[in-house]
């Protein structure tokens, strides 16, 4: 069987940086690695079609021996279609985990519940002043990756007496 | 005449699910076409199951494109037992589900797409059950998977996603390990067709067989749950909603054992990782178990339960022999059966006691004495307590491996198969165990010991990390106890029906042991 040697090295790359992307914590890159080493595995099955040849239609003049190999294509063109389908729920997911990691559940209150106009308008609030809160959200994360540190333990506090009050204020 | 009745299986799901998604605003007519589409589809199965065992397997050759050019769907007896069994399990199921939903109007499970997610599952299922083509099986996967993604996440909350998460990353990379390991299938055999590469698959090299054979198995053991490949699944079933839990904890591993069966079977009769398997099967049961007896919430100890039951059928199907297989068989069906009458009456407890810790919960023996019912027998089912299926299922693993030690070309050393088998015996007292607990809590002891209750027993129990918030309802709906009354019923049918199930099972197993029966199947003048 012979294929593309500038196939094979594409491949190859595709699938070292997107698993090395994968393993990263945040689910946007996961998302990537998951993109990047999707398509290493379409040109891998792309690869296995062998030579290319003509157009796979059998018609008169048409010797069978120098077609394509048809079938990897269907294969590679339905792994795209579910890939396109995980790929937009993937998106959804990230979008709502953001969301919740920004505001909690506090955050369907938005624009789901107008009788609930007084705590909406606090919320947009919330939303407004959270670009504020990103660098202790920021901090609360490396400090859960890092060692024991005071400081951050009070940032941990604070936050948590902050998630009571939500909930508090929600009753 | 049932060659007719075969794409039906996957086409009426999917025309349900496109029918509920545009019925989205009339709940009633929705659950209506729901119900309808499963149990029409479970009267197809069992129609077909019949017609396989008296006249023969089923074959279709879609768009009458011959095999192997075009897609095959076939259905011999192993499948068409899956079908039945997953098919009256889907249907129960909604039944409940459609109960909770009338019940309760709760912001967290929006039904509207409850059930075109839940008909599309299905439709994956039984795809994946009839698939004689491995990139068809594969395309099953991804739909199944892809439906279980949204009613893993259902409603979006916090917990829901998290966990979610985990599941979803981890069913991804197992789906590119199966895309990868049939890209190289192809390219080793330039077919994907299931009986054609029986044949071709044999004469490749050994050792090309070998990698491309684990490659197929480590696709299928993340779907299984098989030991080391199983962290995930304890993590993201228990949050999400009861019967979605019980439909993923029946049903959706099994797809993965019922993927492993077929390759051991059919695709690579050459290449032999018995042992390998046997292995595997005997730590999945003890690992498994370890983990649920350290737990307090009934859900995630069930989670673990059912890893660890997962090893018996790898034990069986490691033993490849046919009394191996027809136990195997036997004991999908009865832990399909029983595993998802355990999450639903779980979920009962729920709505009636308001947790599912054994920290919280007590006196429901006095309180529901039904509910107590319910438990009971699919817990000592479980725990494999005579004359129920668990123990029949269990006698009939631990009989094969003893005869597999007597056979004359043994399929793994002799010690290493009475090693596994006391490991299943043990894993078998352990779940007895950790379910006999969580009765004697939640169930035998007074309401009033729960206050400032301490025990030695519970000192190993871990509190789970999100402690349910449920508030109990008096009223548990008559539809909800109706479907789990029903499914454990069927549970106890097993064991009523056990001879004439066993021999169904061994006549499965009899055309799974010789590959070129599968093959004479889809290719009636044989191929190359």
């Amino acid at each position: 069987m012979t294929a593309s040697l500038t196939l094979v090295i594409l491949m190859a790359v595709l699938f070292g940086a997107g698993i090395s992307v994968m393993l990263e914590r945040s689910l946007t890159r996961v998302l990537i690695g998951f993109l990047l080493v999707g398509n290493a595995v379409n040109i891998l099955i792309y690869l296995m079609s062998g030579a290319p040849g003509l157009a796979p239609i059998l018609g008169e003049g048409v010797d069978e021996g120098e077609i394509s190999d048809p079938l990897p294509q269907a294969f590679v063109l339905t792994a795209i279609v579910i890939n396109l389908g995980i790929t937009a729920f993937m998106l959804a997911l990230i979008y709502r985990s953001w969301w919740l990691a920004k505001l909690g559940a506090k955050g369907d209150l938005v624009d789901d519940e107008a009788e609930l106009a007084e705590d909406a308008e606090e919320t947009a609030d919330l939303i407004r002043s959270s670009a504020a809160d990103d660098e202790a959200i920021q901090s609360l994360i490396e400090a859960s990756d890092e060692e024991f540190d005071p400081l951050d333990e009070e940032l941990e506090r604070e936050a948590s007496t902050r998630d009571t009050d939500d909930e508090g204020a929600r009753r | 005449m049932t060659a007719v009745l075969v794409p039906l299986v996957v086409l009426l799901p999917l025309l349900g699910a496109a029918t509920a998604l545009i019925l989205g605003r009339h709940r009633r007519a929705q659950m209506a076409v729901g119900i309808a589409v499963l149990a029409a589809v479970t009267v197809i199965a069992a129609v077909l199951l019949v017609a396989v065992d008296t006249t023969g397997p089923a074959v279709v050759y879609l768009g009458a494109w011959d095999a192997p050019w075009g897609i095959t769907l076939v259905v011999d007896r192993l499948s068409a037992i899956m079908l039945v069994i997953s098919a009256v399990m889907l249907l129960v199921v909604l039944v409940y589900s459609v109960g909770q939903g009338v019940a309760d109007q709760h912001r967290e499970t929006p039904v509207s797409i409850f059930h075109p997610s839940y008909l599309i599952l299905s439709a994956g299922v039984f795809n994946a059950f009839i698939a004689g083509d491995l990139f068809n099986l594969y395309v099953g996967f991804e739909i199944l998977l892809a439906a279980s993604y949204v009613l893993l996440t259902l409603g979006g909350t916090g917990e829901r996603i998290r966990s979610g998460v985990t599941y979803i990353i981890t069913s991804l990379v197992s789906s590119l390990f199966f895309l990868s390991a049939i890209a190289l299938i192809y390219g080793a055999t330039g077919t994907a067709n299931i009986a054609q590469l029986s044949v071709r698959l044999a004469e490749l090299p050994q050792d090309v067989q070998l990698i491309l054979h684990l490659l197929l198995l480590m696709a299928f053991g993340i779907k299984a749950a098989v030991f080391p490949l199983s962290f995930w699944l304890p993590d993201s079933y228990p949050t999400a909603p009861a019967p979605v839990t019980a439909v993923f904890a029946g049903l959706l591993t099994k797809v993965g054992v019922y993927a492993i069966i077929r390759t051991e079977t059919v695709l690579f009769v050459e290449s032999d990782v018995s042992t390998l398997l046997l292995v595997i099967g005997g730590l999945t049961m003890l690992i498994g178990i370890l983990g649920a007896l350290t737990q307090a919430d009934i859900k995630r100890l069930l989670s673990f339960t059912l890893v660890s039951h997962i090893g018996y059928m790898i034990f069986g199907i490691g033993l490849s022999s046919v009394i191996g297989l027809t136990a195997t068989i036997y004991y999908v069906v009865h832990h399909i059966t029983v595993q998802t009458a355990l999450f639903l009456t779980t979920g009962l407890i729920e709505r009636f006691g308001g947790a599912t810790s054994i920290t919280r919960l007590a006196g429901l023996l006095k309180a529901s004495p039904l509910l107590a019912v319910l438990f009971f027998i699919p817990a000592m089912n479980l725990g494999g307590i005579p004359p129920f299926s668990g123990f029949l299922g269990k006698a009939g693993l631990f009989l094969a491996g003893a005869q597999g030690t007597a056979a004359d070309a043994p399929s793994g050393p002799d010690w290493l198969i009475w090693v596994v088998i006391a490991a299943g015996a043990a894993t078998s007292l352990i779940t007895l165990y950790a379910l006999t607990r969580f009765w004697n809590m939640a169930f035998w002891r007074g309401r009033e010991e729960l206050e400032g209750y301490e025990s030695v027993l519970l000192g190993s129990v871990l509190e789970a990390p999100e402690g349910a918030t449920v508030t109990a309802t008096r009223t548990t709906p008559v539809l909800m106890v109706v479907a789990t009354a029903s499914l454990v019923a069927v549970t106890v049918c097993l064991t009523v029906f056990a001879g004439p199930l066993f021999d169904l099972a061994g006549r499965a197993a009899e055309g799974l042991s010789d590959p070129s029966v599968y093959v004479s199947i889809v290719f009636p003048e044989g191929v190359r």
